[in-house]
């Protein structure tokens, strides 16, 4: 038998070794394993330690099996042990080789009882928890104990015990006399991860898993230790009893907390989601999620979800109830005496939404004042992704970072905004890709990287990517890949610069936004000049290509983006405005937004919770969260995610079908009600293979920006947001914000001196709309730089300090 | 035409059982007005059984109701903490519920529970006017609380820890004289 993946496929005959399994004869890669040229005739051999993403350790013994080596006389020898004493090997560190005969437990009697002797001494000290183990029903240990160990224990004495559960980290909770040494978690955290915070101490029956006293175990990666544990010694504090195995309905699903489209498996329970595990995808995120995407989920059920559509009621100026066909004809009403009319979309939403958003815009509101951007952006930026970005399919993918060379992020902290990202580039950097990173320093994520650091002041990333061109070190050049940060936008000439290195030295160019939906929502339109599929606004020949499929004309004024919106709903240009997803706190000017939304004469909200924004809306419609609709997202890639609805019992309603019911009473119907039949019309859409904007050509700021450094004591301010934040997609996931990392203020060696404080010590940083005291610490920053976590521990950089990156700030030791 | 014995002997005969039986003791049970023990290790009603000191047994495991054909059972587990106590150990039942409109009294969740928490009563009377009755919760099957138990959430009285309990290494509960 010869292997059939496509990877076998594609090795040549002089890359196979053949050899014999219980009597199969197989061929299988060079290199290939003993364990894994079983499971290519069905055979499986039982283990603990083994994983085919981590490193082969041998740790646990289980998998012995009886191996023969052909001698030189060509006849098979049996590798022995003691005079006369077969010696069985552990086949999860054996490389098949050539003329090799195995015999597994099925045909080989002292394999069989060897793998019963190892699982009887694992089975030693391990305590009889099951019925209180949370890994009982899906357990391997339970399993292969069944399959490969002795019905009947000959154990009688005491077994070891430890004081029951500890806590690895906030989340991770440690039953140590059921762990069985496998190294599975250690070997996670420093292989992938690259968190070696948790180690194998001790020796003997005291071995135990253990974490530095000093250094808690903070790792945004940590769930996947507890699901790759083959015991129960690493459980969730957040899922521990809470179900069973066979309580749960499991979906597959695509988590939705940043744009990297992990694939998910999603457990829930009488209508209600009680975990997430990590799905299998080798081209995306192979086995692994981040903390976020697997704990991150109670969000959906906070007591201030929104369950009822709600309009203002015209005597009492009070949000009443109302039913759904009243609150589409009271938003219909609304808007259309409204006259002018903005539509701000969050970051968060589904293609399919996305691209109702885009046409309700056109075609019921008849505007191009559309914008997804709910953070800080710019028109150097449309124009950007109108012509590098929107429509484009499947770019660099995560399979590409691993067969490049060099990587250069610029305004990116792959570790905070885009996890799997992360962990997808350290897997390449450990086999030898270089990342080098224009970023203010070198953050812990990019010494996980074994990154080089482009110390860069930010506002300055547009000269550093200009320079990078003629970088001899770095060498830029076809093979290498260039991710871009959404956070360039704010930096006049960045994007622009990364556009033009692109150009010069024939690396390929990707933008790597912060939220899942941000790139879906570039693809529908969601911008001022760009309608689906990246088509322009101002291209006649899209304009007509999309309305064959619209059954109407499309406007051909680009509109105003989300800085433009807020400005005319001030200056009351704009009467109405629809907010779907949008947190005042996260845009660029938390008060403006404020005073917008304060000042339009209707605001129709669509929004999972209460927020700011539907305290002040005339119309509120409550949506569907993640779990209760189908939907795409659409990865940084470009590649679609489609998933289903997980919680089918629910009857929340998506976007596109809020909006579908407010576009009929306009007398405007879009023409789809569900997320299929909006598949359908996006798929008719198709691309667009017309001409497209230019790459924008916005000479640097910099020149401006140097002075900024220089007058007085301000220092400029770096920031971004962590991964582990204040974010209300984690609100009620008490055990997982609790492994956030604390908010620290980070200031070069010297600006410390100069404030005259110690490390650890509080400072007071003011911008010019307020001010924040976080402790300070001392990072390898330039000098005249600060950099604060954008939205950790209470202090929302944008909403305290009224700065964005880039702004000038001071700092001053102490309280304020 | 037929025979003598079958004009004349025949109908009396056939009163012949009615007539003896007469003088035999009767079978009929006058229940409900009567009611009479069941054998010994008849499959009624459910309990959840309590330690000496009113601890409850039940540690949420929801072996009984993976043990269950009939998928009555609904078990939700939960952690004990130092404050608030229901089992020894570190997992309590927390929600528990037996529907009596699908249970078939096989007793197959008693033998899966390894606490014994789970036995069965004598108690047959399983009959209502509605639905949502027979949907037994953790309160309607708790075993009552005997002299020396109390109430539940309260510390682990018989030992230090559970293995005191399930070892059966526990100092006797109190009794009547001490109380
Ligand atoms: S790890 Fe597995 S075998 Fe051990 S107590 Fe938990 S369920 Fe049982
Ligand atoms: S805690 Fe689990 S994964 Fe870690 S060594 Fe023990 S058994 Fe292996
Ligand atoms: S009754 Fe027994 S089997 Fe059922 S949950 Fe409680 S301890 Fe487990
Ligand atoms: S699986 Fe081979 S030694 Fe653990």
């Amino acid at each position: 038998m010869t292997v059939t993946s496509k990877e076998g496929q594609e090795v040549a005959k002089a890359d196979l070794v053949t050899l014999t399994i219980d009597g199969v004869e197989v061929s299988v890669p060079k290199g290939t394993l003993v364990i894994r040229a079983a499971e290519q005739i069905g055979v499986q051999i039982p283990r603990f330690c083994d994983h085919p993403l981590l490193a082969p350790v041998g740790a646990c013994r289980q998998c012995l099996v009886e191996v023969a080596l052909p001698g030189p006389d060509g006849e098979p020898r049996t590798m022995m042990g003691p005079p006369g004493r077969v010696k069985p090997q552990a086949s999860c560190t054996l490389t098949a080789s050539e003329g090799m005969v195995v015999n597994t437990q099925i045909s080989s009697p002292i394999a069989d009882k060897a793998q019963q002797g190892v699982m009887e001494a694992l089975l030693i000290n391990h305590p009889l928890d099951c019925p209180v183990c949370d890994k009982g029903g899906e357990c391997p240990l339970q399993n292969q104990a069944m399959s490969n160990g002795r019905g009947e224990t000959r154990f009688v004495e005491t077994k070891r015990t430890f004081p029951k559960p500890i806590n690895i980290s906030a989340q991770v909770l440690l039953d140590r006399e059921r762990c069985v040494l496998c190294a599975r978690c250690t070997r996670f955290s420093e292989q992938i991860a690259g968190d070696p915070f948790i180690a194998l101490i001790e020796r003997g029956a005291l071995q135990q898993v253990g974490i530095y006293e000093k250094e808690p175990f903070e790792s945004y990666f940590s769930g996947n230790t507890i699901q790759i544990c083959p015991v129960g010694a690493l459980t969730s504090a957040a899922y521990r009893f809470r179900a069973r195995p066979f309580d749960l309905v499991s979906t597959p699903s695509v988590a939705e907390h940043d744009a990297c489209g992990s694939a998910i498996r999603v457990d829930h329970r009488r209508g209600k989601v009680v975990r997430r595990l990590s799905g299998e995808d080798p081209a995306v995120n192979e086995e692994w999620i981040t903390d976020k995407d697997r704990f991150g989920f109670t969000y959906a059920r906070q007591d201030d979800r929104l369950t009822h559509p709600m309009v203002r009621d015209e005597e009492t100026g009070e949000l009443r109830t109302a039913s759904w066909p009243e609150a589409f004809v009271v938003a219909a009403r609304g808007l259309q005496a409204a006259g002018a009319t903005g539509v701000l979309t969050g970051g968060r939403l589904t293609l399919e939404d996305a691209y109702a958003y885009s046409k309700f815009a056109r075609v019921a509101l008849g505007t191009n004042d559309v914008d997804f951007r709910a953070r800080a952006h710019s028109a150097e930026e449309e124009a950007f992704l109108a012509s590098t970005v929107a429509g484009t399919g499947l770019g660099v993918t995560f399979e590409d970072l691993e067969k490049v060379g060099t990587v250069v992020l610029a305004g990116l902290e792959p570790e905070d905004e885009a996890g799997t990202l992360f962990l997808r580039l350290r897997k390449a950097a450990r086999k030898g890709l270089k990342v080098v990173s224009i970023a203010p320093f070198t953050s812990r994520g990019l010494a996980k990287m074994h990154g080089t650091l482009i110390r860069t002041a930010p506002g300055d990333e547009a000269a550093a990517l200009e320079a990078l061109a003629h970088d001899g070190e770095v060498a830029l050049d076809a093979g290498g890949i260039l991710l871009i940060g959404e956070r360039l936008a704010a930096v006049p000439g960045a994007l622009s610069a990364a556009a033009a290195l692109a150009g010069t030295t024939g690396a390929r160019l990707a933008w790597v936004p912060r939220r899942a939906g941000d790139r879906g929502a570039v693809d529908a339109g969601l911008l001022p000049s760009l309608l689906p599929g990246g088509r322009p606004v101002d291209d006649a020949a899209a304009r007509v290509d999309l309305g064959t499929v619209w059954g109407t004309t499309v406007g051909h004024e680009p509109g105003r983006d989300a800085a433009g919106i807020v400005a005319a709903a001030i200056a009351g240009e704009i009467g109405g405005l629809v907010v779907g997803g949008v947190d005042p706190d996260d845009t660029a000017d938390p008060a403006a937004t404020r005073a917008a939304i304060g000042a339009a004469s209707f605001v129709v909200s669509l929004e999972l919770r209460a927020t700011d924004v539907t305290q002040a809306a005339d119309v509120v419609l409550p949506v569907a969260a993640a779990a209760e609709k189908a939907g795409t997202f659409v990865t940084w890639e470009g590649r679609q995610r489609p998933f289903g609805k997980v919680l089918v019992e629910s009857h929340a309603l998506p976007d596109l079908r809020v909006l579908a019911g407010i576009a009929d009473e306009l007398g405007t119907p879009l023409g789809f009600k569900t997320v299929e039949a909006a598949r359908a019309e996006l798929s008719e859409l198709g691309g667009w293979d017309g001409d497209r904007v230019a790459a924008p050509t916005v000479s640097t700021g910099s020149t401006t920006r140097e002075s900024s450094t220089t007058d007085g004591d301000g220092l400029r301010l770096a920031t971004w947001k962590q991964m582990i934040d204040d974010a209300s997609m984690l609100d009620g996931d008490d055990y997982l914000r609790a492994t956030g990392r604390a908010a620290v203020a980070l200031v070069s060696a010297g600006t410390l001196a100069g404030l005259g404080v110690e490390a650890g010590a509080n400072v007071t940083v003011t911008g010019p709309g307020g001010s924040a005291t976080l402790p300070v610490g001392v990072a390898d920053l330039a000098d005249g730089v600060v950099w604060l976590p954008a939205g950790s521990d209470g202090i929302n950089v944008n909403r305290d300090l009224g700065a964005t990156a880039g702004a000038t700030v001071s700092v001053e030791g102490g309280a304020a | 035409m037929p025979t003598l014995k079958e004009q004349f002997w025949d109908p009396v005969a056939g009163f012949g059982v009615t007539f003896r039986t007469m003088f035999k003791k009767v079978v009929t049970e006058q229940y409900p007005f009567e009611k009479k023990p069941t054998a010994p290790r008849f499959h009624g009603r459910h309990q959840l059984n309590r330690w000496p000191d009113g601890l409850e047994k039940c540690i949420g495991c929801e072996l009984c109701a993976w043990a269950c054909p009939a998928d009555a059972i609904y078990v939700e587990g939960a952690s004990n903490t130092e404050d608030e106590r229901y089992s020894p150990g570190e997992r309590y039942g927390r929600v528990y519920q037996i529907n009596y409109l699908r249970c078939i009294l096989c007793g197959l969740c008693i033998e899966a529970c390894p606490t014994r928490a789970l036995t069965m009563t004598n108690e047959y009377e399983l009959a209502d006017d509605n639905r949502a009755d027979l949907i037994y919760e953790k309160q309607d099957l708790l075993a009552p609380l005997l002299p020396g138990m109390e109430q539940p959430p309260h510390a682990m009285l018989l030992g230090d820890d559970e293995g005191d309990y399930y070892r059966g290494s526990f100092r006797p509960a109190k009794n009547e004289s001490e109380a």
